[in-house]
């Protein structure tokens, strides 16, 4: 036993290893931006630069209406599916399934294709183009959207608390808004956070439609001229992601074990 | 309101909620019209898009002539490049995933190891693109850390020897910075399965740990494995944003080419681009048609 113990620390070890020698790497890096001793020069650069947080809103706007169309859309879905058509669960997983099998890169090439001109010129404006990388960034979410709402949705008594409330009289929006919304809170929130852990710092999708406008974008283009700046963006969205994930598991309470986005 | 008109609707509630007609009236349907409308335009419009582009020429008439030129050898090294890149880290981040979450499960290591493993894998699992670029530069880069100490420490050049953090290892040692967590993550429900009881059983039928990892454990797990291995697969197959950073488009992934040809008809051929992105998602489709069939034959044993 004492054996496969050790056996256990060593891989522990590694992985540890693995996970923060780049992050103190970056970190160091980030402290280097005056020569001969260590300072935050590099963050009060990024911090003073109007560009960082022109961007860094543009995607946070970007992301909370990502998940308010999200959670308008999902929600209700997945609650009449449970409710009235169970027939379409399977239908409706397997597209949720679809962003894992259409790599980001090829959606936006297929939304710059449809989109970019007559009958659906949406590149065209600003709005439009801005609506198209929102409506790119719903698929994204999709996967985890979806997983987030129905497992918790398995939790509660649908059909109860439908047939409860409606024999005192409410409406499908008083259900929806009043008692399958606040009972799915926590799966909404941890849903929404991950979704903004992934909007965030998107770049695919976003350098093609919008530009440096986008915090990936802007990022990567720091990146290509300025060296210090770049380590202390990586440390800035790690700390992020990190946040994020945080959140998630402060609201489930640690229930849920693993928050997993795709291929980026 | 009136009173009269909540009844009315009330009653009429009611109605709805406890006659159950054999057939679905058109009206509920209505209700995952949103949904579907949503779908129809951003993911199967898109998609189909591709596909018939990729079936057309410049005149926009049928040709299979795309699909033939996929066999040019700068898409067929592209391909392979992604292909060969996917499978390394699929699996060298499979097998570090599975001995870290092995420690964790069944290793006896104590309860905060796992907790902490478990929120570190959820956070570098989803700490990837340029970011993560920045951070392995910064690492493994001509002035990265790593390199420094190594040549410090042990007077090995990694840069010397031919190692660039540009290069096709480079990126998989970056890739692998979100593969093993990804794996921790998959794998970690599929061995809490393994139930006790089935090891006792062993042993008391006389198998060493051995023969229960033979016999009995890895057979149950294998699906599994192989499973997660397949989602590891597919999540650096379609990864853009890393590679693009890190190597600043120099190797020549499907991806990084899928890219190239959105900015610019660089194939001087939309309908090869169109092509170049439906073989991706095919591949994608195999892949994840066979991780499902995996889960579902690891279901069988293991409840995840």
């Amino acid at each position: 036993m004492r054996k496969s113990r050790l056996w256990s620390w060593f891989w522990i070890f590694i992985g540890t290893l693995y996970f923060v020698v780049p992050l103190l790497a970056t970190f160091e890096f980030s402290l280097r931006a005056r020569k001969g001793t260590l300072s935050f020069l590099a963050y009060e650069r990024v911090f003073k630069d109007p560009a960082f947080w022109k961007s860094f809103g543009f995607s946070l706007e970007l992301a909370v209406f990502t998940v308010i169309i999200s959670v308008l859309l999902i929600v209700p879905t997945a609650y009449w599916i449970r409710l009235r058509l169970p027939q379409l669960r399977g239908a409706v997983e397997f597209i949720t399934m679809l962003p894992f099998v259409i790599p980001a890169i090829v959606l936006v090439f297929g939304l710059i294709r449809v989109f970019s001109g007559p009958p659906l010129p949406l590149t065209d404006t600003y709005f439009g183009t801005t609506a198209l990388l929102v409506a790119g960034y719903v698929v994204l979410a999709l996967p985890y959207m979806y997983r987030s709402i129905d497992i918790g949705l398995a939790a509660i008594d649908v059909r109860t608390l439908t047939e409860a409330a409606q024999s005192l009289g409410a409406g499908w929006g008083t259900i929806l808004f009043k008692i399958v919304f606040p009972n799915l809170r926590v799966a909404i929130l941890s849903g929404s956070f991950l979704t903004l852990a992934i909007v965030m710092g998107e770049f695919t999708m976003a350098s093609f439609l919008v530009g440096i406008k986008a915090f990936g974008p802007y990022m990567s283009l720091i990146g290509q001229n300025k060296t210090y700046e770049s380590s202390s963006l990586a440390i800035i969205s790690f700390i992020l992601t990190w946040a994020f994930i945080g959140l998630i598991q402060l609201l489930t309470r640690g229930r849920a074990e693993g928050q997993m986005a795709g291929a980026r | 309101m009136s009173n009269k008109a909540d009844m009315k609707k009330a009653s009429h509630n009611r109605g709805v909620s406890l006659t159950r007609p054999s057939k679905t009236p058109w009206l509920t349907w209505l209700g995952v019209a949103p949904f579907f409308a949503f779908t129809l335009f951003f993911i199967f419009l898109p998609s189909a898009s591709l596909l018939v582009g990729s079936f057309q020429n410049n005149a926009g008439q049928f040709t299979l002539q795309n699909f033939i030129g996929l066999l040019t050898p700068s898409v067929v090294n592209a391909y392979w490049v992604s292909i060969r890149i996917s499978v390394v880290t699929a699996l060298l981040g499979g097998l570090l995933g599975f001995f870290l979450s092995y420690a964790v499960t069944l290793g006896g290591l104590p309860q905060w190891v796992r907790a902490a493993l478990l929120t570190f894998s959820s956070v570098a699992s989803n700490f990837a693109g340029v970011p993560l670029a920045f951070a392995f530069i910064a690492t493994l880069g001509r002035t990265g850390m790593v390199t420094a100490l190594l040549k410090a420490w042990f007077g090995l050049d990694l840069y010397a020897q031919g190692f660039s953090v540009y290069s096709f290892w480079g990126l998989s040692l970056t890739y692998l910075y979100f593969q093993f967590p990804l794996m921790v993550l998959v794998i970690t429900p599929a061995l809490d399965g393994l139930k006790r009881e089935w090891r006792e059983a062993a042993e008391n039928l006389g198998a060493s740990g051995q023969i229960y990892w033979l016999r009995v454990a890895l057979p149950i797990l294998t699906p599994s494995i192989l499973g997660a291995m397949i989602l590891l697969f597919g999540n650096s197959f379609g990864a853009y944003a890393t590679a693009l950073s890190l190597t600043g488009g120099f190797l020549n992934l499907i991806t990084i080419l899928i890219g190239s040809q959105i900015k610019g008809d660089v194939l001087l051929n939309p309908g090869l681009g169109y092509a170049l992105a439906v073989g991706m998602v095919i591949i994608m489709a195999v892949t994840t048609a066979l991780y499902y069939f995996l889960r579902r034959r690891s279901e069988r044993w293991l409840r995840i």
